[in-house]
């Protein structure tokens, strides 16, 4: 049951962390109707810039992730404004490998500044909390508190990003844009400046998942985000993808498939088992767990 | 000075001459009609006039302000506010948000009085202001649309086939409201099949064919004509 618990606890820390990459994913595809492939590096940057003012240059964690979040949400624009921006009106293959192209870009920037080796990334906030309290290690149950931060991080920026859509001028905006971009071009809203917020809004959330997953598993190279960017995807179509709640159950259920098939079945296997229920969820619901199937129009 | 003056507008899909050589104007207080089959190219005319679309040539005049390269975000709050075809409201959102976004441009200190007068040309949409949008009827949706644009307080309203797929009340209660939006103040630039609906209401008309205007005189005159008669009037 303890070791059950624990494997819980992983899996929805782990979970969080991929939601909130997910929910990065998913808005820009639902306004900007297009797959950011780079968002995972995203988070890799997040990563270096917080690891070199932490451990280079002697700041505070929250300002190291603040900043990190600044430096998101420049490069966030920025990527959009250069790479993705002149094909707006081009066929969503070219937007696609532009995408790839901006990834490795990324990554190989990377490791010219950063160099290859991996660096080790000591958690922000040290410790944990005891659960249950048994007579040895293995009959306790603890959770560490960056854990928690995780998990709590994850409900924030959920919930937060609900109110935002649903009740701010500027989210309206977005939502109206996800819908029907020429119709809300009539209504006096500017589509490139409201996909412009949308990228700012995923890669600062990109920076904080980079903070909170380095934490966490604290190694930190140039591909450092690829996988978890890969995840966050399979996370955001698993939920639905373009929808809010959709991205934070599909990153959880995601965290936590990803925990147990390492603990029960096999750890080789995980991401096999993780990336065979996507195929079954999707053949069985096309359109993600919470999404909603929309027939393309003629 | 006209309204809005359109002189020798070219538009082209790819490499289909959509809009040739369209010239016309709307004089502030004036209903006018633009009809013809489809594919004549009256929904091109009107989403070049709110920028959704460019011309290659020629130029477009709104109050002595040219509109050309002004981005159609920007037209509607120059005042032209443009209901397209099929209604594009956004269905997925509630009645009273799509009627928010209709106010995007406005002041928010404006927004009471325009939802009220929204409101009371459309009781049904305070109705049902809660309502998922894409929940509503055929007419309802298009009442929505109409409320939505008028949201934005124009000056020249363009409607793209207000009566399309309405039932015979339906498009009686759109006629009606389009006159009284004319009769408080807004100018109105109509584009419909419907040419006997339109022509009645219309000052002055202009029919397109294959992308040029062939005709051009007053609503009356133009019901009168057998040319018209014969092609849209049903005999």
């Amino acid at each position: 049951m303890i070791v059950f618990l624990s494997h819980l606890i992983n899996g929805l820390s782990l979970g969080s962390v991929y939601a909130i990459i997910a929910l990065g994913y998913t808005m820009v595809y639902g306004i900007a109707k297009m797959l950011n492939f780079a968002h995972g590096d995203v988070i890799m940057v997040g990563g270096y810039i917080s690891y070199i003012l932490m451990f280079n240059l002697g700041m505070p964690w929250w300002v190291a992730l603040l900043a990190a979040m600044l430096v998101c949400t420049l490069l966030g624009v920025l990527i959009e404004g250069f790479a993705y921006r002149p094909l707006r009106a081009a066929p969503s293959l070219a937007v696609l490998i532009t995408a790839i192209g901006v990834s490795y870009l990324l990554q190989n920037s990377a490791l010219l500044i950063w160099k290859s080796n991996p660096k080790s990334y000591p958690s922000i906030i040290e410790g944990s909390l005891m659960l249950i309290k048994g007579e040895t290690a293995s009959d306790s149950l603890s959770v560490t508190y960056i854990s928690l931060m995780t998990v709590g991080a994850c409900v924030i920026i959920m919930v937060g990003l609900t109110l935002f859509t649903s009740n701010t001028k500027m989210g309206k905006a977005m939502r109206a844009c996800s819908e029907d971009k020429g119709a809300a071009q009539l209504m006096g809203i500017n589509v490139n400046k409201t996909i412009s917020v949308t990228f700012a809004i995923g890669s600062a959330l990109a920076a904080v998942a980079g903070v909170l997953m380095c934490s966490s598993y604290p190694t930190l190279s140039p591909t450092t985000g690829s996988m978890p960017g890969i995840k966050a995807f399979t996370a955001a179509v698993f939920g639905g993808i373009g929808s809010i709640p959709g991205a934070f159950l599909g990153g959880l259920l995601i965290g936590l498939i990803e925990s147990f098939a390492k603990a029960y079945v096999s750890t080789q296997l995980a991401n096999t088992i993780v990336f065979a229920v996507l195929i079954i969820v999707l053949l069985i619901r096309p359109a993600g767990l919470l999404g909603k199937y929309v027939p393309e129009k003629v | 000075m006209a309204m809005l003056e359109v002189n020798g507008i070219n538009v082209y899909y790819g490499s289909i001459h959509a809009i040739k050589d369209i010239s016309f104007e709307v004089n502030q207080g004036e209903i006018v009609t633009l009809i013809g089959a489809n594919g004549a190219g009256k929904s091109t005319t009107l989403q070049t006039i709110s920028g959704l679309l460019r011309s290659r040539t020629g130029s477009i005049l709104f109050e002595g302000k040219s509109l050309g390269g002004i981005p159609a975000h920007k037209v509607v709050s120059m005042g032209i506010a443009h209901v397209p075809e099929g209604r594009r409201i956004f269905q997925q959102m509630t009645v009273e948000e799509n009627i928010e976004m209709g106010a995007y441009t406005r002041p928010a200190g404006e927004y009471a009085a325009n939802l009220e007068n929204v409101f009371r040309h459309f009781p049904r949409l305070e109705e049902r202001r809660r309502q998922i949008a894409g929940t509503l009827s055929g007419g309802e949706q298009q009442m929505l649309a109409m409320g939505r644009a008028m949201m934005s307080a124009p000056q020249l309203l363009m409607l793209d086939e207000p009566s399309m797929g309405l039932s015979p009340i339906l498009v009686d209660e759109i006629f009606d409201i389009i006159k009284a939006f004319h009769e408080s103040g807004t100018t109105i630039l109509l584009v419909e099949q419907n040419a006997n609906k339109s022509l009645a209401i219309s000052d002055r008309a202009y029919v397109l064919e294959n992308g040029k205007i062939t005709l051009t005189g007053t609503g009356k005159e133009l019901m009168q004509s057998e040319e018209i008669k014969k092609a849209y009037l049903g005999g």
